[in-house]
């Protein structure tokens, strides 16, 4: 006997399961993402050497490692279906908007496994004191869904093209700079500041890019899916 | 009563006119055989029908008891077998089948699954990864994907591609049926072929 399952909020959750068993299988973007951000990680902490840094540059090294592992593998995700010829399995199947949410919990859940990988190993090897931990993680958790929602959208964009990585670069590059500032800054407060009042600037700013990013995602994305 | 009805369609690739002023129109149970050399625009024109891609100009209509579906509301309707459509190597058939039928909004039975199994001829080999199938049984698994929502409208490019003698019989038994129950639209060269279309459609002529 069949069950219905015709909410929108479930379909997208089997595409996320889908991915996570592929990725699993095939370790298609996860090995690429954890070995790019471990080889940025010991190239930083090798070149720092017993330096101590000032927080702004510490946070701004910690996002340009996010940043970079994160763009070589969250960008895979229409990319790895447009190569092996599944895309019109999906476009046949779900709609524009369950694929994009489900492909944004796909990446979401990537890059949460970058960071837990990544964020105890940066502080450890920086020698990292974080003054304020609620901080730097709320900066963290929204910077993250930022960047996920903009690389969504950019995938499925690039994955249309024949000139993939420099339009990554192109498309990227202005779209992630209001994300990346306010994550810098943010995460520069965290480690500066016991107030996480003080954070309430960057926060917002990071809320609203996620916001913005978002909504536009999903008017944006019927045109990518059905060019 | 579903009807299919293509209005004056026609499709540019660049400056690269395929095809352009394509009409017809398939009742309930109606079937169209689209013929042409290579490159005449035969699958061009089934991703066209089903929604894939965007034609340059034209519409497609599809009705149901005469009215007007949206895309996403015919989506379901569409089965659709062809080279270009390839399933997750990386997951086994019944995972395949499952998820592509949980996405689109229905939680399969598992003896379901295994009758549309058994019928394509795959039993013993459900839990094989797909990459590790043959041409002939990937093209098995495309049909049990086209038919197991039991679609109103089923587009087959090249039915018989990559298929044995026993293959062959399958898809000309499928055909069959489905133009008992609903639209049947075949893109083929074969001659055999063309005695299961009502109507025929010459591209590139």
């Amino acid at each position: 006997m069949e069950i219905k399952s015709s909410n929108w909020v479930v379909k997208p959750v089997w595409i996320l399961f889908k991915d996570l068993k592929s990725e699993m299988r095939n370790r298609y973007a996860l090995n690429t993402i954890v070995m790019f951000a471990l080889t940025t990680l010991t190239v930083v902490s090798f070149s720092i050497g017993g330096f101590s840094l000032n927080s702004r540059i510490t946070s701004s090294l910690f996002w340009l490692v996010i940043f970079f592992s994160s763009m070589s593998g969250l960008a895979q995700v229409f990319v790895k279906e447009e190569e092996s010829k599944t895309v019109n399995l999906l476009k046949l199947t779900a709609s524009p908007g369950t694929v994009l949410v489900g492909k944004l919990l796909f990446n979401l859940v990537l890059l949460l496994v970058l960071e837990v990988v990544i964020v105890p190993l940066f502080i450890i090897w920086m020698n990292l004191s974080i003054l304020n931990l609620p901080l730097f993680f709320a900066v963290l958790l929204l910077g993250s869904l930022g960047l996920v929602c903009s690389t969504t959208i950019i995938a499925a964009i690039i994955s249309k093209s024949h000139i993939k990585g420099a339009l990554l670069a192109v498309l990227s590059f202005p779209i992630l700079l209001p994300l990346l500032i306010a994550g810098i800054d943010g995460t520069r407060l965290s480690l500066e500041s016991h107030d996480f009042s003080a954070g309430f600037g960057d926060l917002g700013l990071l809320g609203s890019y996620v916001v913005v990013m978002f909504t536009a995602s999903i008017l944006l994305f019927d045109f990518v899916w059905n060019e | 009563m579903i009807s299919l009805e293509s209005k004056n369609l026609g499709k540019w690739f660049g400056p690269r006119k395929i095809f352009e002023e394509i009409d017809f129109s398939l009742p309930d149970k109606g079937s169209l055989v689209i013929t042409g050399k290579n490159g005449s625009g035969k699958t061009t024109l089934l991703k066209i029908l089903c929604g894939l891609i965007r034609p340059t100009q034209g519409q497609v209509l599809i009705r149901h008891d005469g009215k007007n579906l949206t895309t996403d509301e015919s989506r379901n309707l569409f089965g659709l077998v062809m080279p270009d459509l390839e399933l997750y190597a990386e997951l086994t058939a019944l995972e395949n089948l499952s998820f592509l039928s949980r996405i689109r909004g229905v939680i399969p039975a598992p003896e379901d699954l295994k009758k549309i199994i058994t019928r394509v001829g795959l039993e013993g080999r459900e839990n094989d990864f797909v990459f590790s199938y043959s041409s002939g049984m990937k093209q098995r698994l495309k049909y049990a994907f086209a038919l197991f929502h039991e679609p109103d409208i089923l587009l087959l490019d090249e039915p018989t591609a990559n298929l044995d003698d026993e293959g062959i019989e399958l898809a000309e038994e499928i055909i069959s049926l489905q133009k008992e129950k609903g639209v049947l639209i075949i893109a083929t060269n074969r001659k055999e072929d063309f005695e299961y279309g009502d109507k025929i459609l010459q591209l590139g002529s």
